[in-house]
């Protein structure tokens, strides 16, 4: 295995940074989204709980199904892949965002209100520095999610470890297999780890406030 | 005839100095209705559960109707008391009736007993049969609630009932309510009933002794009149000053 | 593109059927594997909080390994086929169920358990008429989610030579065929969603008393 690796770096090194592109891209998108439509379901309840519903049903389908059923309409490649995983995302970040927002005190709001902050001071200075651990926790399992179906992406060409999977896989390549697996594995292990330690430390800082 | 006696009873907690029941000696006949007063922490939870082994004494002995309880399994001594707790702890996935007939379940009853035994307690406790037998716990009032749960440690006729701060999570209205109630209850047959507060109005009013606790003592076990005319120490001198006092501030606004 | 979807349809249905059975039938006895593995052992991991520690390490980091790696990594050890895959999917739906399980026993209320040994009951009794029933609400979340994990791995558990209707989108992929995608992307997010909806019928079916 390591033969292989120096031998040709480029192989393997290229799908990692692939995958983490996908990743950074995918996690833009998705957290840029999910805010816009938590702000929406703020300030409009029935459409926080119809984006609830519908996010549910479509994180139901196994996400082969779904590259499968976009690709006649948005071809193969990253494109379709990075749509499909911002709308998985979208089922774990809504839910944890509104749960966080939700679980603030309801009296630390009505005395923020009360002194004078308007409803968008009461969300930004109040109840997102409250509600971060949530946030942030619900940022987490998105990644860790999006690494995951990340490797399945490759199935439509979207490149990453996957790749090396599949490749492996097609050609029996058992050299390739390990690699494909292990970074892939070792990537979520990882960055779940690392974010896991962010966590906490903003856990912290919360309690110590 | 003597229903309970506690015998020099002592409970110290593993790791903590002070003693959590300190040297408790008391008799209480049958069809008493005894309360336990003291703040948390006195000692008085920890003493009715002794009294059905959810805890056993580190020193001393208990004796119920003749029998030291130490030698008897605890499953069998709790099915001879009913147990009545403050969250009162009615099972959410059972419907009313399925709550109450439980234990007689367990114990191999006929379905048609159960049935004419639910009807009977919650004609008792002045619920409509028909109306509440099928609903959930969730479906009710915490004042219902209680009812039941009053209801299910009737069922097996026990002759002891352990109440601890049965009414403690309930609105002041609904409890005096549910304090008649009680007491009715405890007219209408020869129970012993033992009930632990910290509430004085609710412990002079429903017990016909009343047992005084604090940091694990027993200051004073007497009738209530006896109590606030000699009180037998300081503190619980400071306590019906107290409640005294309160009565006075009543008045002054009449 | 109806019209050629239509026409694989009639040549091809007992195939399909036999796809789908296929994919249901590796997905439910990985899922039931997965329960007579997960339930046990969360029950005996929250007796105590030490092998709690000790047990959920391994399955929290395998909650996080991508499916598809640890589809991919048993076959330079179990060949491919059948076995590899049940035995992947298995271990993909353990997590959840074990991790629900700790959770819903940790969670009955110590005042319900005192309720019921107050009352009478001996330990085995507190256990089947007041442990287990109450946590058995999380431990089925933990099992629907072992569930809709199975149904979706095993779409890539054709890759491996396990069949299932994964053939019909890895065949579509391969061969650049809309028709075959459509057919089997729709296959796999109706399996999914309706067994989906399914187990959530009958958990409200068993869990009367919270509706």
């Amino acid at each position: 295995m390591i033969e292989y690796f120096l031998k040709r770096p480029e192989k393997i090194l290229n799908p990692l940074l692939e995958h983490m592109e996908l990743v950074l891209i995918t996690l833009l998108f998705s957290v840029a989204l999910a805010a816009a439509l938590t702000l929406l379901s703020l300030y409009v309840r029935k459409a926080g709980c119809v984006l609830n519903q519908l996010f549910a049903v479509l994180y139901g389908i196994p996400s082969l199904a779904l590259f499968a059923l976009l690709i006649p309409v948005t071809g193969l490649g990253t494109k379709t892949a990075v749509i499909v995983l911002v709308v998985y995302n979208q089922y774990l970040l809504l839910r944890n965002f509104l749960t966080g927002i939700g679980e603030v005190d309801p009296a630390v709001c009505e005395a923020a209100a009360g002194i004078g902050m308007t409803k968008m001071q009461v969300l930004l200075r109040v109840q997102l520095p409250l509600a971060r651990k949530a946030i942030f926790a619900g940022i987490r399992l998105a990644v860790v999610s999006t690494i995951g179906i990340g490797t399945i992406a490759s199935s439509i060409n979207a490149g990453g470890l996957g790749d090396l999977l599949f490749d492996g896989l097609r050609t029996m390549n058992l050299v390739k297999i390990l690699w494909g697996s292990f970074l892939s594995a070792g990537l979520a292990i990882v960055t779940n780890a690392v974010l896991k330690c962010v966590e906490n430390a903003i856990d912290r800082k919360v309690q110590g406030q | 005839m003597i229903a309970i006696e506690y015998q020099d009873i002592v409970k110290k907690y593993e790791g903590s100095q002070a003693y959590s029941v300190d040297h408790v000696s008391a008799q209480i006949r049958e069809g008493e209705f005894i309360t336990i007063l003291g703040s948390s922490g006195c000692g008085k939870t920890t003493l009715l559960k002794m009294t059905n082994r959810l805890i056993d004494p580190t020193e001393g002995k208990i004796v119920l109707f003749g029998e030291n309880i130490a030698q008897v399994d605890p499953v069998v001594v709790r099915r001879r008391m009913g147990y009545v707790i403050q969250q009162v702890g009615l099972f959410p996935h059972m419907t009313v009736e399925e709550n109450i007939g439980i234990i007689p379940k367990l114990e191999g009853w006929d379905k048609e007993r159960i049935h004419q035994r639910v009807t009977e307690l919650l004609e008792l406790v002045e619920l409509k049969p028909d109306e509440y037998r099928t609903r959930y716990p969730s479906q009710l009032s915490g004042g219902q609630q209680q009812r039941i749960g009053l209801a299910r440690a009737l069922v097996t006729d026990p002759k002891i009932m352990l109440l601890d701060e049965p009414f403690g999570a309930i609105d002041a209205i609904t409890r005096l309510n549910l304090q008649n109630e009680l007491m009715r209850i405890h007219q209408g047959m020869n129970k012993t009933f033992l009930l632990v507060t910290h509430d004085i109005n609710e412990a002079f009013r429903l017990g016909n002794r009343v047992m005084i606790m604090n940091e694990g003592k027993l200051l004073q076990f007497d009738t209530p009149a006896n109590i606030i005319r000699h009180p037998a120490d300081p503190f619980v001198e400071t306590l019906i000053a107290s409640t005294k006092e309160q009565e006075r501030f009543w008045e002054g606004i009449l | 593109m109806i019209a050629a979807m239509a026409d694989y349809i009639g040549r091809n249905y007992i195939q399909i059927l036999e796809q789908l059975l296929t994919h249901l039938g590796i997905s439910l006895l990985a899922l039931l594997t997965a329960c007579i593995i997960g339930i046990p052992l969360g029950y005996f991991a929250s007796r105590s909080t030490n092998s709690e520690r000790l047990l959920s390490i391994p399955f929290q980091v395998l909650r996080v390994v991508p499916s598809l790696a640890l589809l991919v990594l048993l076959i330079p050890v179990m060949g491919t086929g059948v076995a590899p895959a049940v035995t992947a999917l298995t271990v993909l739906a353990v997590p959840p169920i074990f991790l629900n399980t700790i959770v819903g026993f940790r969670e009955v209320p110590e005042f319900m358990v005192e309720s019921g040994v107050g009352i009478g009951m001996t330990e085995q009794q507190v256990l089947r008429q007041v442990r287990i029933p109450l946590a058995l609400p999380m431990i089925l979340s933990g099992v629907r989610t072992g569930m809709v994990e199975a149904i979706a791995s095993a779409a890539l558990a054709a890759k491996i030579g396990a069949g299932g209707l994964g053939e019909l989108i890895f065949t579509g992929l391969g061969l650049n065929r809309a028709d075959l995608l459509l057919i089997g992307g729709v296959l796999v997010a109706v399996l999914s969603v309706g067994c989906g909806v399914l187990f959530d019928w009958m958990t409200r079916k068993l869990l009367k008393y919270k509706y």
